[in-house]
């Protein structure tokens, strides 16, 4: 197969970037999008060009670091998948592909396709764990969990932090990855000691890291590789709710 | 002159030497930790867990990864599950059981102590993750759920869906994180390891590369701790992540350490086959397809009718032929083997004949196809989304693909390698898996030594280390500053006609086929002329773009590349030396009637440990004797 691209290419964070053509000629179709760009590295390298930064690292689609917006949508066509899960045969032959970075604020590109991602760090630095020396664990089956609660706490937990949800949200929020930590964490008996503040300082640091507020656009779920629902988001809302009205209370 | 090695095994019953130890153990008095710091190289479940316990215990912690983000590393990967003595199912599971199922499954070629030592902590590891909000799947009463893995005869394998390993390392990432936010713990993301500094002969700091910047800098500490992973990437196409490698571990030999049993690869038997020579990574589909899947060729050589031409008498189911009580269960190296034994006799499936069938069709006849989807459905959607093909109409191709590696540097029972104050921990270090471990095992003693083995064993090199702090100042730092930054110039200097990634697959293709799933002396011999051939031609004809001052993801591949072909010949050396075969180890020679690996106790009841002696001249093996006082050896048999 054979594909006319359009690839963001920028030096560094302080220079500007725009986009480069490229054609990607004899792609077996049973290629993955990020094999079809390795193949046009090698060409690149083989012309002494600099080949094109991408970050990838599994390869299997759970370690959340490859991170591409293919023809406009973070990890490309497709439905619950990353960049690195989307293979060649899904395009057409001859098709123009266009593909970009993962765009926002608190995510920023540092040399063509790579962006920093560390903000999503800070927010789980500021409190998404529970609290639980290692050694001071009670036996595992001391505290029974329901498996409604066990299962719905797996579906949060299962978010790779990939950050597409970012990418995809007109205001750049961040709020589906924190709902969905905020959730797995607060719907396990363990996490509840820390809920009410564990809300209240992931939301705020999400603020203060420079991702926007959420308006409900839902475009965060459409493309979330994981399938988290933003259902969670409503979960968050509360557990935030509840904790500033709470703060409020014990400041006055 | 060979080094005799000192294991520290501590003397008495074997179920008290643990406890014994940790009794007679150093303590750093908490006003000491303090004083003390702790660099660790590697954030997967190893690495975490020991950086957030050890901040936990008070000391100073740093801790490197080469992936943007701690929570990447590829722990994230495993899919199956975590072993854990803790007969919850009341089916007969002891520490004992796990104990001896580890070493009857490492092929007899591990240390009693050590794997005692992991099943008993094996436990607590449940109850830390299960309080640390890690998500096992449960029954509806709210205890833990258990499935049966390869290898063993009870069901004590915790799981979080196909995503324990992720769920197990968010655990460990965010017990670091908090120990980030608190300050205890500097982390250093994209952050590449490039050189071990010795001061006085012990392990006092490490050079590194900002992967962003290129800078290259040091950081000093009174203990080193690697975890950084196996060494499956000499093979380029495995189902380990594009960034794995052998760099820091194999530094570290090339400064004093020894690398113990580097020929021990094991090979995981159901991933999906290779499709072509553009291929960067190979893709496993989880073992517990096997309890429902069937696994066959057909009985004819070249036979390439679709599957549903060929008849059931036309069919080999090898593995229920050759193995009736295990079946398709047999253990991860017995399974590998058998398909690699079909494919050399011109009965394999798929392109290139590289590939068997794992047929569902009789699953799908006696429990319905929705059972299978439920049971399943997430890894057949990933079998089709990369294969484009529907496993529920046919059956599945699968081959065997290089996944874990048992060998490793060599480490004490306190998990200090042979430099002191350089600790070693989880897949990085040889201890407790033989030459073959079982499914289910990674992520068990990942934890263990992070979370349970390590706090306790550190006290005994740091005791030694009171006011015996190092600084930067020191000349052996800019020494290795200097050496790695020569290093890099050199790599982009030589401006020849290769690319990296077509060195590494040359490399991969003369490993996997001399050195893969069946090894011989000849094949070795071969190997071990190409090795430095095709290293030489490396260092005279490679090309690299760009500069050594910005992300320049072609230089790191290079210089991991650069000592996967060092390392790929230290691994041909050790399978070659090794007369017998073992677990991963298959030497064709060393064979019974049947076709079974044949282990030699007389003369290979030992640990290798390969001692680096220079560029120029071949490294020394040490032996460490391996002493069975509670079990009997006996040939492994899964028939």
């Amino acid at each position: 197969m054979n594909f006319k691209l359009k690839i963001w290419r920028q030096t560094s964070g302080q220079t500007g970037g725009k986009f480069v053509d490229y054609q990607a000629t004899e792609i077996p179709q049973e290629a993955s999008f990020l094999e079809m760009l390795d193949i046009v590295n090698e060409g690149l390298i083989l012309r002494d060009e600099e080949p094109i930064a991408f970050d990838s690292d599994c390869r299997e689609g759970i370690c959340g670091m490859c991170s591409l917006v293919i023809n406009g949508i973070p990890h490309g066509k497709g439905k619950a998948k990353t960049t690195c899960q989307l293979y060649m045969r899904r395009f057409e032959d001859g098709e123009t592909i266009w593909v970009e970075p993962f765009r926002a604020v608190a995510f920023p590109i540092m040399k063509d396709l790579t962006v920093d991602r560390t903000a999503f760090d800070r927010i789980i630095e500021s409190g998404g764990f529970i609290s639980a020396r290692a050694g001071s664990a009670p036996d595992a089956n001391s505290v029974p969990i329901g498996k409604h609660d066990a299962d719905l706490a797996m579906e949060a937990a299962a978010c790779i932090g990939c950050g597409a949800c970012v990418a995809a949200c007109p205001n750049s929020s961040a709020m589906l990855f924190v709902a969905a930590k905020v959730s797995h964490l607060g719907i396990l008996p363990q996490g509840q000691p820390e809920r009410e503040r564990r809300a209240i300082s992931m939301v705020r640091t999400m603020d203060e890291q420079g991702f926007g507020n959420c308006t409900n656009h839902y475009e965060c779920e459409a493309v979330c590789p994981a399938e988290i629902s933003s259902s969670f988001i409503a979960r968050l809302n509360r557990d935030y709710a509840v904790s500033a009205v709470k703060e409020a209370a014990t400041v006055t | 002159m060979a080094t005799s090695l000192d294991s520290k095994i501590p003397s008495g019953p074997l179920e008290q030497k643990w406890e014994k130890h940790r009794a007679e153990s150093k303590v750093v008095s908490p006003a000491n930790k303090r004083k003390f710091d702790v660099i660790v190289v590697g954030s997967g479940l190893a690495g975490a867990s020991a950086a957030a316990t050890l901040a936990e215990l008070g000391y100073g912690v740093k801790c490197f990864c080469f992936q943007d983000s701690a929570r990447r590393a590829h722990s994230i990967a495993a899919q199956g599950g975590i072993n854990a003595a803790k007969n919850y199912q009341n089916d007969g599971d002891s520490v004992y059981r796990l104990f001896y199922d580890t070493i009857k499954g490492g092929d007899f070629r591990s240390r009693e102590a050590n794997v005692h030592r992991l099943a008993e902590v094996s436990a607590q590891i449940i109850d830390q993750c299960a309080a640390q909000g890690v998500p096992f799947a449960r029954e509806y009463g709210g205890l833990l759920a258990n499935r049966s893995f390869g290898g063993s005869l009870v069901s004590r394998t915790f799981y979080a869906r196909g995503q324990t390993g992720q769920q197990l390392l968010l655990g460990a990432y965010q017990a670091l994180a908090r120990q980030i936010g608190l300050g205890a713990v500097k982390m250093f993301p994209r952050t590449e390891m490039l050189d071990l500094v010795l001061v006085d002969g012990h392990a006092k700091g490490i050079v590194v590369r900002d992967l962003l910047t290129g800078e290259i800098s040091s950081h000093a500490g009174d203990a080193v701790i690697l975890a950084t992973g196996g060494y499956g990437n000499v093979f380029y196409l495995s189902t380990n992540a594009r960034g794995c490698n052998v760099s820091a571990t194999y530094r570290a030999y090339k400064r004093g350490a020894f690398f113990a049993n580097p020929c021990y690869t094991q090979i995981h038997p159901t991933c999906i086959p290779v499709s072509g020579a553009y291929q960067s990574k190979l893709t496993l589909m989880s073992e517990s397809l096997r309890n429902d899947g069937r696994v066959w060729v057909p009985k004819a050589k070249g036979d390439n009718r679709t599957p549903a031409q060929i008849s059931e008498a036309e069919r080999d189911y090898y593995l229920e032929r050759k193995y009736p009580s295990y079946g398709n269960l047999a253990p991860r190296d017995i399974a590998s083997r058998s398909a690699k034994e079909v494919c050399d006799e011109g009965r394999g499936v798929g392109p290139g004949g590289l590939g068997v069938y794992l047929d569902f069709a009789q699953a799908i006849e006696r429990q319905s196809e929705e059972t299978i989807r439920e049971r399943y459905g997430n890894l057949f959607d990933m079998y089709e989304n990369i294969t484009g093909e529907n496993a529920y109409k046919a059956p599945m191709r699968i081959y065997p693909a290089v996944h874990y590696t048992m060998g490793g540097l060599w480490v004490d029972y306190n998990l200090m390698s042979t430099i002191p104050g350089l600790h070693v921990l989880g897949e990085a270090n040889f201890s407790d898996h033989g030459a073959n471990r079982l499914g289910a095992s990674a992520l068990m003693q990942g934890l263990a030594d992070g979370y349970f083995v390590i706090p306790y064993t550190l006290g005994n090199y740091l005791a030694t280390q009171m006011g015996k702090k190092t600084g930067r100042d020191r000349p052996e730092f800019k020494a290795a500053e200097d050496e790695a930054r020569n290093r890099i110039r050199t790599l982009l200097s030589i401006k020849g006609k290769r690319t990296v990634a077509s060195f590494h697959q040359e490399l991969g293709h003369i490993v996997w086929d001399k050195c893969g799933m069946a090894r011989s002396k000849g094949s070795l011999e071969e190997a071990l002329q190409k090795i430095p051939a095709l290293r030489e031609e490396f260092w005279t004809n490679l090309t690299v773009p760009g500069s050594g001052e910005d992300i320049n993801q072609t230089l790191e591949h290079a210089g991991r590349v650069a000592d996967f072909l060092e390392f790929a010949e230290l691994m041909c050396l050790d399978a070659v030396e090794r007369n017998e075969s073992c677990g991963g180890h298959f030497r064709v020679e060393y064979q019974t009637e049947e076709g079974e690996a044949l282990r030699n106790d007389d003369d290979f009841c030992h640990v290798a440990a390969w001692e680096y002696n220079g560029a120029h001249k071949p490294p020394t093996r040490n032996v460490e004797p391996l002493v069975f006082e509670n079990i009997k050896l006996a040939q492994r048999s899964y028939k």
